[in-house]
């Protein structure tokens, strides 16, 4: 998961907007290889970040293939095994695309794949929503450091890091016009 | 009343050096056989031991017209020895016990049987009240008559914790009292104003808090109609427990006219208000409610100006299982014998709106004088007899309910801080108290066991 | 920050009631969804324990907490509340006993659940407690205002009905303040609660005896809510007869249409159970504007909200 707090001024650059652009096109390029084609496809974008990347694959795809993907959101906070580390906050809304997810093949989008306990909680959302075909997931980093059998079909960029480094996604939709990824922390 | 059995006679001779009788100058007071013998620069006589009273105030022992036993029949919240012991280490000489214990005392053997267990515990004088009607039910007169004649000598009469609401008989009762010179103390609240349900005082808090309220003017109007009626007995009637400006205003104008009417007022109407409410907590439920900051100043002012002649203090003690309930289930009452002094000196005294010797009249003679008791709250002068409290008026003090000698556990007061501290009482010179520690029943300190 | 317990309106400021009401929308889908179980609260153990009978707002908790995946018990204590019988502490020391994490309380007296919340280890969630609140109702009653009129700042809210034994109305008055509303009360001066002219100038909402004026005479209501009425109050001799209540304080098809006159949208709330033809009229209770089938739908959405924000995280933690 990306951190939400704006990075301290040490923090380094790791990815462009450009950067992220070029991934998101290859991304969303992936997918359409693997699926052979747009049909049936859904995005969940996974808030927060996760909802704007998933908006901007949709319009990847649009562009090369001329169709509508449907895009919807899908706020896991209720299915978390963490939430007793925290105080709690509000969930975001849940938004399923209007035709379900029955039979489609679901690409959960988000922003930092890392320990996978959001990927867990998102799989066990899903259930209650319905039942794919198949689900995929698509990041924009993988960072590594996995604490369960989980593993994304579609990166945009693999980050190793250390677990003492955070890793610090700005999209211009959430993040002010701000567009990068940075890390800081660990001991550079 | 006799002197007291227990104990041997040199026990009770003592020398007070140096105590600020009434708060005035130092003075030495010797005892002998439980009698005031000389007061002045005295030398120290072979046979006598010596108290140290440096800078501390002596005060004739308190009197407190309104104390709940509980014995017979809650053993469980308070015994006449475990209230006694608490009346002693407050600076108390003599109790008056109210009658709603179980059975009620309404007959001649009820009230000598009080009186018998507070002779037995031996620490305070602890005088009976009796039942105004049968079974404080409200209905008939109890025997006030034998109860007046009996050992017990009975002259105050009330059904506290229930007020005498029938007009007629209250005149009956004030009528039949002129007899023997007895008093009628009434707990003033009409019971269709301020019914069962009425746990607090309503106002705003209540309103706030959604608790069922006792309106101040249940109270006002029993004290205006108990006036009306002491003026056409021509007879006594108390008030206990004021808690109103209402109250004080009828009091006021009734004493202008001469009416027998005479009103007591508790530490805790005059030091807590209705905000204690907003927690829930039933430590503060009791009856009357405490009042808000307006009637807390007219009752502060009354005992000041005399329209209110005496502190009582409604000692009512309870089991802790009666007040772990919802606050409209729990008891009403509160514990105050070991507290009073201290809270009404510090509210009163110290800021300098009483005096030392106006708080001994407020809490001992007054009190004796409604009473009707005779070697109670008397002056201290050669020849009176030796019922006497030491206080170090700069103690400071924290209020520990555990360390309370009451059985029960509902102190209101537990956590604060109290300056004016008992340091020593004196029952017909026997030392019942002294630091803290209390004398074992039927028996007295020994300065020698104390040093 | 929402704490441990949940006992008075007041417990909340404004971003608690913003969180919780954000919740209950995401939970008000889950509603609607076909499987409607979160695992969110799986292996907590919620008990409602009612001292005093009421269907609607116990089995609102009761499908709250097992939408949640909570272990919902409820213990029927009708008849243990009174001086009589066991104390209260010993009552929920008992039930508290049972690792319990939430004990969601009806009891026929105020402050109840304030006095167990120093007795136990659980939240307590105050589910009525005698006239003094019933903070969910209030948050219920916002969140379905709030979907009908959007930001409440500046709404003028008007309840009417039995305030002096209403705890709706104590926790509604505290929550629609708190959310910038403007509120007025009216009641006869028999129903009003003592002490209100203090109260209502230090927290500031307005008071009155006459209905009509304020609905019609100066600035008009964005909502009306009624309160019930209990028939039980006439013997008290707080009113004459049902007759003259209706008169001077219900909302009656009369009342209703003078308001449609002006507002036809305007809400219509009421907490239930209510007296038709006593403080509100069917043409009211049914009318196209009333919201009152959409508080009982917000009522679970809500307690959902509130069991997930008392129970699901670390209270203590900073985030």
């Amino acid at each position: 998961m990306g951190s939400a707090t704006p990075p301290p001024p040490a923090a380094r650059v790791v990815m462009s907007s450009g950067d992220i652009s070029r991934a998101l096109r290859r991304v969303a390029h992936e997918i359409l290889e693997r699926n052979k084609g747009p049909a049936g496809l859904v995005l969940l974008g996974i808030p927060s970040r996760g909802v704007p990347l998933a908006r901007r694959l949709a319009a990847v795809l649009h562009d090369v293939e001329g169709v509508d993907i449907p895009v919807g959101t899908l706020d896991v906070t209720m299915f978390r095994d963490d939430l007793r580390r925290q105080p709690t906050r509000a969930p975001g809304r849940t938004v399923v695309p209007a035709g379900g997810i029955d039979d489609k093949v679901v690409v959960l989008v988000d922003d930092v794949l890392y320990s996978g306990r959001t990927i867990r909680a998102a799989l066990e959302a899903i259930n209650d929503l319905g039942r794919p075909r198949a689900v995929r997931l698509a990041v924009l980093v993988d960072r590594g450091h996995r604490e369960l059998p989980i593993r994304a079909d579609h990166v945009g960029k693999n980050l190793p890091t250390s677990s003492a480094e955070r890793v610090h996604v700005a999209l211009a939709e959430s993040d002010g016009g701000v567009e990068d990824v940075r890390i800081s922390g660990g001991d550079r | 009343m006799s002197a007291r059995s227990g104990g041997e006679p040199t026990m009770t001779d003592v020398l007070i050096r140096g105590a600020r009788v009434l708060g005035e100058s130092g003075a030495d007071v010797l005892v002998r056989g439980g009698v005031i013998a000389e007061i002045g620069s005295l030398g120290t006589p072979s046979d006598v031991r010596t108290v140290d009273a440096d800078g501390l105030v002596l005060l004739p022992g308190l009197v407190d017209l309104h104390t709940h036993l509980r014995e017979p029949g809650r053993e469980d919240a308070e015994t006449v020895a475990t209230g006694s012991a608490a009346a002693a280490a407050g600076g108390f000489t003599s109790v008056l016990a109210m009658a709603n214990t179980s059975p009620v005392t309404d007959t001649a053997e009820a009230a000598e049987r009080v009186l018998d267990l507070g002779r037995a515990a031996g620490l305070v004088d602890v005088v009976p009240v009796g039942a105004v009607s049968k079974g404080l039910e409200g209905a008939e007169l109890a025997e006030i008559g034998l109860m007046a004649r009996s050992r017990a000598a009975v002259r105050v009469f009330s059904d506290d914790g229930r007020c005498v609401a029938d007009a007629r008989l209250m005149r009956r009762a004030l009528d039949y009292v002129k007899a023997f010179g007895g008093v009628i103390s009434q707990h003033s609240q009409d019971p269709r104003l301020a019914d069962g349900q009425a746990c607090c005082h309503e106002g705003e808090w209540s309103g706030r808090l959604g608790l069922p309220g006792w309106p101040g003017v249940a109270e006002d109007v029993i004290v205006a109609r108990d006036v009306m009626l002491a003026r056409h007995t021509g007879s006594r009637v108390h008030v206990a427990h004021v808690s109103t400006a209402g109250s004080v205003e009828v009091l006021r104008w009734a004493k202008s006219r001469g009416i027998a009417v005479t009103a007591e007022v508790t530490p805790h109407h005059l030091a807590l208000g209705t905000d204690l409410l907003a927690g829930y907590d039933p430590v503060f439920k009791v009856n009357p409610p405490l009042r808000p900051s307006e009637d807390q100043e007219a009752i502060r002012e009354a005992l000041l100006d005399g329209t209110i002649d005496a502190v009582a203090t409604d000692h009512a003690p309870h089991a802790r299982h009666d007040k772990e309930h919802a606050f409209p289930d729990a008891a009403f009452g509160m514990l105050g014998l070991e507290t009073a002094l201290g809270v009404v000196a510090d509210l009163l005294v110290r800021p300098g709106l009483l005096s030392w010797a106006d708080l001994a009249d407020r809490m001992s003679s007054a009190p004796a004088r409604i009473a009707g008791l005779t070697d109670q709250g008397r002056p201290i002068a050669v020849g009176e007899p030796a019922n006497l409290v030491m206080v170090d008026p700069d103690a400071s003090w924290t209020v520990e309910r555990d360390a309370s000698r009451s059985r029960s556990r509902n102190n209101p007061w537990h956590g604060r801080t109290v300056h004016s501290k008992v340091e020593a009482t004196f029952l017909r010179g026997a030392l019942t108290a002294y630091r803290g520690r209390v004398a074992p029943a039927g028996g007295a300190l020994t300065l020698e066991e104390l040093s | 920050m929402i704490g441990k317990h949940l006992l008075s309106s007041a417990d909340l400021d404004r971003e608690d009631i913003e969180t919780i009401l954000t919740t209950a929308a995401s939970m008000h889908d889950v509603q609607r969804r076909e499987v409607k179980k979160l695992p969110t609260l799986r292996g907590r153990t919620v008990i409602n324990l009612f001292f005093e009978d009421s269907t609607r707002t116990r089995s609102s908790f009761e499908i709250a907490g097992k939408w949640m995946s909570a272990d919902t018990i409820n213990i029927s204590a009708k008849g243990s509340s009174t001086s009589k019988g066991e104390s209260l502490r010993d009552t929920v020391k008992t039930i508290a006993a049972m690792s319990v994490d939430a004990l969601v309380i009806r009891h026929n007296a105020s402050g109840a659940c304030r006095q167990v919340s120093q007795w136990v280890d659980a939240s307590v969630i105050n589910a009525g407690d005698g006239t003094h609140e019933h903070p969910t109702q209030a948050l219920l009653d916002a969140y379905t205002l709030r979907h009908r009129l959007g930001d409440l700042t500046g709404k003028h809210v008007v309840i009417v009905g039995d305030l002096a034994h209403s705890r709706v109305f104590r926790s509604n008055v505290i929550t629609l303040a708190t959310l910038g509303a403007r509120v007025t009360v009216v009641a006869p001066p028999t129903l009003m609660p003592s002490g209100i002219g203090a109260w209502s100038a230090r927290d500031g909402f307005a008071t009155s005896w006459d209905l009509d004026e304020i609905l019609y005479a100066g600035d008009p209501p964005d909502a009306v809510m009624m309160l019930r009425v209990q028939k039980e109050r006439m013997s008290g001799g707080f009113f004459p007869t049902a007759r003259e209540y209706t008169v001077g304080y219900g909302l009656t098809s009369e009342r209703l249409e003078r308001l449609y006159a002006v507002n036809p949208q305007i809400p219509i709330l009421h907490p239930g159970p209510m007296n038709r033809g006593l403080e509100i009229a069917a043409e009211a209770a049914d009318a196209g504007s009333s919201a009152i089938l959409d508080q009982v739908s917000a009522g679970v959405a809500v307690r959902m909200a509130v069991l997930y924000h008392l129970l699901a995280g670390d209270q203590g933690a900073q985030s």
